[in-house]
């Protein structure tokens, strides 16, 4: 079988204020007709600006300096707009990242089904329509004759992805590029969409490149990885031999920072033995439980976004809260930072009640200071016109009402030493700096009026795998020396384990299951956890196998030798 | 691409777009104009002089003389302070009013909102000018209720913008941050949201200033705001444009220019703020 792409030293750059940017430097990539290869990196690393070359889909600015891309032996690099045109979406075709952003709005998803069939055929509108009708079959959304008269708005986010598919594989294309498809997706929806991409993929004998910053999904669903770095490809070959046995020490840094269903934090870092749980003083008999949610309800118009959900929390404590999009977790926490009012139920903070607080009254409250959060965007959670001295000292301005002076520079220089942000950074402003940086300043920010409860809305979400390890590494020490109380809220499980000693599992509001997380993550007694639990991509180099990717069809016979010496050396699996 | 700086970037901007560095030119001219009339303007503005009467532009008079033989450039240099006061103090009430109403309105959003709103629909829903001049008719005719007019016509740009622009920002994670910081709503609104839509805003109050200057004229033009003997383009004009038909051109000539290319550098200017200030440009 000849090699459906071949792409040899590509370089890419962009003109940019700065001068010249090189984002790639001298990629080169091979895929086999019908052969999947995962591109994995994180972000900057050139990953997606490779795919975009490939597709010619480059931004004005950015232009192939060097290099070739072989597509069906003809250098794609050479064509000009015709045959482009005749190529993308017919012989090659993209699904991207935000499935709803790439839809047209205003147009119903047959016709944005059939326009891409039309562009490449010269079928009548029935017959493109009916064509569509097919797609959306082979898609498996349910409904399919509805769906084609439907708007994106009407249909979820995994929907829209399905229908994305659908235009993608419309004209059967040689070879699909998939830029980190779910990320976004909920990890029961990524499971589902993921799965119908191998199925198709392997029955139409199409190429799929994979772009994810996730190793997991690329593991479990590709049979080559290429790792990129700073424009470079800096290791490739069969995705077991990559991960198991890392060669370059970016690989091994990478694959030490993700997560994986036994990981600790400390495994995460690369960096000493795990801290055992020191045990926490019990409190003295009597002592009210930190935090106490009794019944609490909201609801926002018709719908009922938090139903009757009871929990505690002890001082020093750390409580996770998982759930996908919708199950109610995000407003819980903004529930008992009291950035919002509850609709029914009550919150006790160390026996009293603030419940009854309105949430716009609530910042003259004492409590104010004892409950802080850490918000999910790092960017987006810094005012723009604060430098990180100015985002650090404001709840002390507030809350404290410290003047400036010697004693405010000390404190914020003691926070912003806590969090692991050097003092020289505090006179920048968010946009000069880094991601994990700004999760630094917010997390300096939570800590400044020296909390005793910490709730964490999803802290790593938006931050790259090495970054969220040394951010998880920070929060993890905070709590234990610290003695903080955690309400830690994520949509990523593994995260959830390793930082929580406590878990609720939420759907669609209301609890589903609660323990200890060792017990929740092992054995889980509701379907629903374990739903949950068999839909994370687990990242486990360890014993990695080649497994079907997709219930009900058997793994494909391996195409390359040293993925088939590799099966036979693994056995089948346990 | 972090360590870009303000005035950096602005340059870089201006770089690209030197009709912006024109008109900032053009407009600092107009001001330094009107802040030092009584020092650089060769004649009294308001002192006739008959037997000097409607002369052409000469040596001793560079724009001419009018039909009392007051000295055209020194009255237009004069007229550029009423005129650019007027302007400048209209603008900054719609402003900081304007500001104000659509921020609580883009924050708080729901009933008051939409009152709000319906308010500001049914003001633009009138001929602007035509209010105006009911406006200075129904107060007096006096020059702060030029002011108020024109501030007050100008009110409803302003509350829709600013309720917009906060509107996009009120859900964003610095607003939450700020109330687990201890902020009240109002200090939100006033103290994080004002301050980040300023950018925003100053390039509506910069195109604003040019149409407020033609509106303060417009309403001297027709007889209303300042009278008589004040030097003011919108007179001027007037004035002088009984002596077009007998060929004396020179009257309004010079303050019809000046009041055109001080509206122009002002429009110029906001369009260049504009991109200076748009994000895009920013990578």
């Amino acid at each position: 079988m000849g090699k459906l792409l071949e792409i040899e030293d590509l370089h890419v750059s962009f003109s940019t204020r700065g001068g010249i940017v090189e984002a790639v430097r001298g990629v080169s990539l091979a895929l086999d007709a019908g052969a999947t290869l995962g591109v994995v990196g994180e972000s900057g690393s050139g990953k997606s600006v490779t795919s975009y070359a490939v597709m010619r889909l480059l931004d004005r600015a950015g232009r192939i300096t060097a290099g070739s891309i072989r597509f069906c032996g003809q250098d794609v690099t050479r064509l000009d707009h015709r045959d482009l045109r005749a190529l993308g979406g017919g012989a090659m075709s993209m699904i991207f990242q935000n499935p709803r952003a790439a839809l047209n709005p205003i147009r119903m998803v047959g016709l944005q089904i059939a326009d891409a069939i039309r562009a490449h055929t010269d079928l009548g509108a029935s017959a493109a329509r009916s064509r569509a009708l097919e797609l959306l079959h082979a898609v498996q959304i349910r409904d399919p004759e509805r769906r084609l008269d439907a708007f994106p708005h009407e249909l979820s986010g995994g929907m829209c992805q399905r229908v994305m598919i659908a235009m993608a594989i419309a004209c059967e294309p040689a070879l699909l590029i998939a830029d980190e498809p779910t990320t976004g997706l909920d990890v029961t929806t990524q499971k589902t969409v993921m799965d119908l991409l191998a199925r198709l993929t392997t029955e139409r004998g199409m190429g799929m490149i994979l772009v994810t910053h996730d190793l997991g999904l690329a593991t479990q669903y590709c049979r080559q990885v290429a790792v990129m770095e700073q424009g470079r490809v800096v290791e490739q070959g069969p995705a077991a031999m990559v991960f198991r046995g890392p060669c370059h020490p970016y690989t091994r840094r990478l694959v030490a920072a993700s997560p994986t269903r036994t990981s600790t934090v400390a495994d995460l870092v690369g960096g000493g033995a795990p801290v055992p749980a020191t045990r926490r003083p019990r409190p003295p008999a009597g002592t009210p439980m930190l935090l106490e949610v009794q019944g609490l309800t909201k609801r926002f118009g018709e719908t009922t976004a938090v139903d009757e959900v009871s929990f505690t929390l002890e001082a020093g404590e750390s409580l996770g809260l998982v759930g996908e999009s919708g199950s109610g977790k995000s407003t819980i926490s903004r529930l008992i930072c009291r950035l919002i009012d509850q609709s029914g139920g009550d919150i006790l903070f160390e026996g009293e009640s603030i419940g009854g607080l309105p949430a716009r009254e609530f910042h003259r409250a004492p409590q104010r200071r004892a409950i802080q959060i850490v918000f999910q965007d790092p960017h987006d959670s810094l005012n723009p016109r604060f430098s990180a001295f100015d985002a650090i000292a404001h709840p002390l301005r507030r809350l404290e009402g410290m003047r400036d002076g010697p004693a405010l520079r000390d404190r914020v220089a003691a926070c912003a030493e806590r969090s692991g942000l050097p003092l020289e950074l505090l006179g920048r402003f968010p946009h000069q700096l880094s991601g994990g940086q700004k999760a630094r300043v917010g997390i300096a920010r939570a800590i400044a009026t020296r909390p005793r409860l910490l709730v964490l809305d999803e802290p790593t979400a938006a931050l790259d795998v090495s970054v969220q390890a040394v951010i998880l590494k920070l929060l993890d020490d905070l709590r234990r020396e610290d003695g903080l109380a955690y309400l830690f809220v994520s949509h990523d499980l593994n995260v959830v384990r390793m930082m929580c000693e406590r878990t609720i599992v939420l759907q669609q509001g209301r609890i589903v299951e609660a323990g200890p997380s060792r017990e929740i993550f092992t054995a889980p007694k509701r379907s629903y956890t374990r739903e949950l639990l068999a839909a994370i991509p687990h990242f486990t180099p360890d014993l990695m196998m080649p497994t079907a990717p997709f219930p009900g069809i058997a793994a494909e016979p391996m195409m390359h030798p040293q993925g088939a010496v590799l099966h036979r050396s693994l056995g089948p699996p346990p | 691409m972090s360590a870009i700086t303000t005035l950096g970037h602005a340059g870089w901007v201006l770089r690209g777009n030197p009709v912006t560095v024109v008109a900032a030119v053009g407009a600092a001219l107009l001001i330094a104009a009107a802040l030092f009339a009584p020092w650089i303007a060769p004649y009294d503005p308001i002192a006739s002089n008959v037997r000097e009467a409607l002369q052409p532009p000469s040596a001793a008079h560079w724009a001419g003389t009018d039909q009392l033989g007051r000295d055209i450039a020194s009255r237009v240099l004069f007229a550029a302070r009423i005129d650019l006061a007027v302007a400048a103090s209209a603008v900054s009430l719609s402003f900081v009013v304007g500001a104000v109403i659509g921020s609580f309105c883009g924050y708080v959003g729901g009933a008051l909102d939409r009152a709000v709103g319906r308010i500001v629909d049914v003001l633009m829903a009138f001929p602007l000018f035509v209010l105006a001049m009911a406006m200075v008719a129904a107060l007096g005719n006096r020059v702060e209720n030029i002011v108020i007019a024109t501030a007050f016509i100008n009110l409803p740009f302003y509350i829709r913008f600013a309720r917009a622009e906060v509107n996009i920002r009120r859900n964003l994670g610095w607003v939450e941050a700020a109330r687990a910081c201890g902020d009240s709503h109002i200090s939100v609104v006033l103290r994080f949201l004002l301050p980040n839509i300023l950018p925003a805003m100053a390039v509506q109050i910069s195109l604003n200033l040019g149409w407020a200057i033609l509106n303060a004229a417009g309403l001297s033009f027709i007889g209303l705001g300042v009278t008589a003997p004040t030097p003011e383009w919108g007179i001027m004009v007037a004035e002088g444009a009984r002596f077009i038909t007998s060929g004396q051109w020179w009257l309004v000539a010079a303050p019809g220019l000046t009041l055109m290319l001080s509206v122009l550098c002002f429009n110029l200017l906001g369009d260049g703020l504009r991109d200076i200030l748009d994000p895009r440009m920013r990578t």
